[in-house]
């Protein structure tokens, strides 16, 4: 407008230029005759106009054509002309009301496909709340920690106490500078400070020993130096620490062989334990270590370290909602496929009859060998002082599923296996299978194990209506013959090629899956945990379990019952396989049949 | 001083196109399909809380491949990467269709192509785990639409059906 009216102002240095503003068609012919100057003045215009004005030469050329004949004044040609700028500007504009149509239909859609699947399975959408608050209250009471068994695990549940060797800190500083996505050590440093000391250690191998000691004055630790960090004392036998005045709680990390002895003598010295899995080696431990924890009142905590991961804890609300409808068959199974994942672990240079103390080792072992390196650092390959396949990953996979549906100990069980890959002296399994009954829930749970290959096959539930497979995340898929489901499957609200929903660690809430896309990167789970996604440690999280019951009282989520369940569970299985037999557990006589 | 550079960027090359009806009718319809696309591709990423270009940048692969899991690994920079990326497909996609800032757009447009195509390039040795619904040899859809847009810059169109008419035009009379 301010343009127009330049040009009107310019064009028309006449007396009166408001009224002229107004003139239409016909008088402006009038004007032009009468003005003949001016009218030139606007030819002339218009041909500059005809040459500024490139975009559009057609209509220009018409306009000009007009402008002769017609001897229309420019004002009129300006207003004709603006009218067709404004009309070719927003020419494209109308584009947006088909794209709005579209997006809002599809948008609807694909609501109205995830509001009637939540409210058909009426689950909420809300993560379990077991991550801890960003702001955390360092707890008042000081808790003194002694550690027995010092070896692979036992670092691992140190770290998750807030201790580590500097060694440790070391490594995990390199990988995260050789790989930045590793986070390991930011996870660590994190960690809430739990107000532990570590004061005692007691391993029978001297390096252990020494690097437990490290790791208690080590300052590189969640809460830094909190003054606590004076160093632990080292046990030479497990007794003087359980005894000791010093040591309130106490970490059992040793070979499953002593874990019965150790946790009865603890209890009883009025110290509370967290034992590692599997809580006992055999079926008559399972009943001493039971009745010995009842009676103390200690605070027990078995490690099965899964029961804080949330996708379990959310598994469990899913199966109480009966969402995959009757559960008859649940498949758990274990991969691995490289030494270390088989239980041949490196043998330590300073490894010696001086500096392992090897009676104390054996001990509680049914059969004394004389001193091995090889039965030293691998022990998990001998049933003398461990449990195989069934105590130390199968006891994992039961847990969660007895976590999750609470079967308790099943009717019975046929295992089998071999060892068939790592033929380097052990007698325990490498390749294991075991199938349990529960007729009284209609249902059989299988394990399957190899440590010969890689190939990860999950955690699955399967029902009737819905199959639901549970690892760090959590995915549901409709079966395509489902009743529950049959009618939005027809009517295409569910999609059985695609998850019913998923659900992801420290993802908001659960959520469901329209497009492949999705689903791609559902199964994956990385942007879930890398965006704003706190890192936990599982193991972290069940120390902390546990010490919030010996501070605060409550029971811990792995306790002796639980720990009952699981060892007569494992040993059943282990039974199985060295008898060659079924194996039936008598629930009235508490008794293997 | 901005206003001036905005009206070169917006109107270069300063000659304007001569088209017959029927070129300049291809041209804009292909602007506005590249714009729908833009704008489309940005409003899922707008309104799916958990979308991140975490997925994308782990699979990257070539040259490009370390600098890609910094930014994963840093959520800030991350942050900022989505951002971008989200409000960045939508900006483009709106100037695209309506005509607005249409160089600035198609150019942006281009280099926001450019990285998605060096990022994850479909060259030979390269496998990448995210499905797609084609096969690509060196050449995929990044390169095509990044050409398309290559064209539509040399041959603007924003000034004769686009709000830029309105924007820029009015300068040219003054």
């Amino acid at each position: 407008m301010k343009q127009k009216k330049k040009k009107k102002s310019s064009n028309r240095p006449g007396k009166k230029p408001a009224k002229k503003k107004k003139v239409t068609g016909k008088i402006s012919k009038k004007l032009s005759n009468k003005k003949k100057i001016t009218d030139k003045k606007n030819i002339k215009l218009t041909n500059k106009e005809k040459l500024t004005d490139k975009i559009d030469k057609k209509p220009a050329k018409k306009e000009k054509i007009i402008g002769r004949e017609s001897k229309k004044t420019s004002k009129i040609e300006k207003v004709s002309l603006e009218r067709r700028d404004i009309l070719k500007g927003i020419a494209t504009i109308p584009v947006f009301g088909p794209f709005l149509y579209a997006f809002l239909k599809k948008k609807l859609s694909d609501d109205f496909k995830k509001k009637e699947i939540l409210a058909e399975l009426g689950i909420s959408r809300k993560a379990p709340t077991v991550l801890p608050k960003t702001i955390l209250k360092k707890p008042k009471e000081l808790i003194r920690l002694g550690i027995i068994g010092f070896g692979g695990r036992g670092e691992d549940l140190v770290h998750g106490a807030g201790f580590a060797h500097p060694d440790w800190i070391e490594r995990k500083k390199k990988q995260a500078k050789d790989n930045k996505l590793n986070k390991g050590l930011e996870t660590f440093l994190t960690q809430e400070d739990l107000n532990i000391a570590l004061t005692g250690v007691c391993d029978v191998f001297d390096v252990r020993a020494e690097r437990g000691i490290a790791a208690s004055k080590n300052d590189t630790r969640p809460g830094g130096d909190s003054g606590l960090l004076k160093g632990a004392r080292r046990y030479i036998h497990y007794q003087d620490l359980i005894q000791s005045n010093d040591i309130d709680a106490v970490i059992i990390a040793t070979p499953d062989h002593w874990h019965t002895q150790m946790t009865i003598d603890a209890v009883n010295a009025g110290k509370h334990v967290y034992c590692e899995k599997c809580m006992t080696r055999t079926i008559a431990e399972t009943f001493k270590i039971t009745e010995a924890v009842k009676n103390s009142g200690k605070v027990f905590q078995l490690g099965h370290q899964g029961r804080q991961q949330d996708s379990y804890i959310k598994a469990k609300q899913i199966a109480e909602k009966n969402i995959l409808g009757k559960i008859t068959l649940v498949e758990t199974t274990t991969n691995r496929n490289s030494p270390n994942g088989a239980w041949v672990y490196e043998i330590h240079d300073e490894g010696s009859p001086e500096t392992i103390d090897w009676e104390q080792f054996q001990g509680a072992a049914p059969n004394k060998a004389p001193f091995s390196l090889e039965r030293f650092f691998r022990w998990r390959c001998w049933f003398d002082y461990g449990t195989g396949l069934s105590g130390d990953l199968l006891s994992h996979e039961y847990d969660a599923v007895n976590q999750i549906l609470e079967l308790g100990i099943p009717k019975s069980v046929v295992a089998s296996g071999g060892i068939y890959f790592f033929q380097d002296g052990r007698d325990v399994p490498d390749v294991f299978q075991a199938v349990y009954e529960y007729p009284d829930r209609d249902l059989t749970l299988i394990y399957s194990a190899t440590l010969a290959n890689g190939r990860n096959r999950g955690k699955i539930f399967m029902g009737h209506d819905a199959s639901m497979e549970v690892g760090s995340s959590l995915t549901v898929t409709a079966d395509w013959e489902s009743t529950r489901y049959k009618e939005k499957i027809m009517n295409n609200i569910i999609n059985t090629s695609l998850p019913l929903f998923t659900y992801q660690p420290g993802l908001k809430g659960i959520d469901t899956v329209t497009s492949a896309t999705e689903r791609y990167f559902a199964t994956r789970g990385l942007m879930y945990t890398l965006k704003g996604g706190r890192r936990v440690n599982t193991t972290h999280l069940h120390i902390k379990e546990w010490l919030d019951c010996i501070r605060n009282g409550g029971q811990t989520s792995c306790n002796i019952d639980r720990g009952f369940e699981e060892a007569i569970t494992c040993h059943m299985a282990t039974i199985s396989y060295l008898e060659g037999r079924k194996v039936e557990w008598d629930p009235v006589n508490k008794k293997i049949v | 001083m901005l206003k001036k550079t905005l009206f070169y960027l917006a109107l270069c090359p300063t000659r304007l196109p001569n088209y017959t009806a029927t070129q300049l009718t291809s041209l804009v319809v292909l602007r506005i399909l590249i714009g729908w696309h833009f704008l489309y591709e940005g409003i899922v990423k707008v309104l799916n809380p958990y979308w991140s270009s975490a997925g994308f940048l782990l699979e990257t692969k070539g040259i490009f491949s370390g600098l890609a899991t910094s930014i994963v690994a840093n959520s800030t920079a991350l942050g900022i990467i989505d951002f971008l990326n989200m409000w960045g497909l939508i900006v483009i996609g709106l100037g695209l269709i309506a005509g607005c800032l249409t160089r600035i757009a198609s150019i942006s447009a281009i280099a926001l192509l450019f990285l998605y195509y060096v990022f994850n390039p479909p060259f030979i040795g390269y496998t990448y785990s995210i499905p797609v619904e084609g096969s690509y040899l060196i050449v995929n859809k990044n390169l095509i639409e990044m050409c398309a847009l290559f064209v539509l810059t040399i041959f603007p169109t924003g000034t004769i059906i686009g709000l830029d008419r309105l924007i820029f035009l009015k300068k040219k009379h003054e």
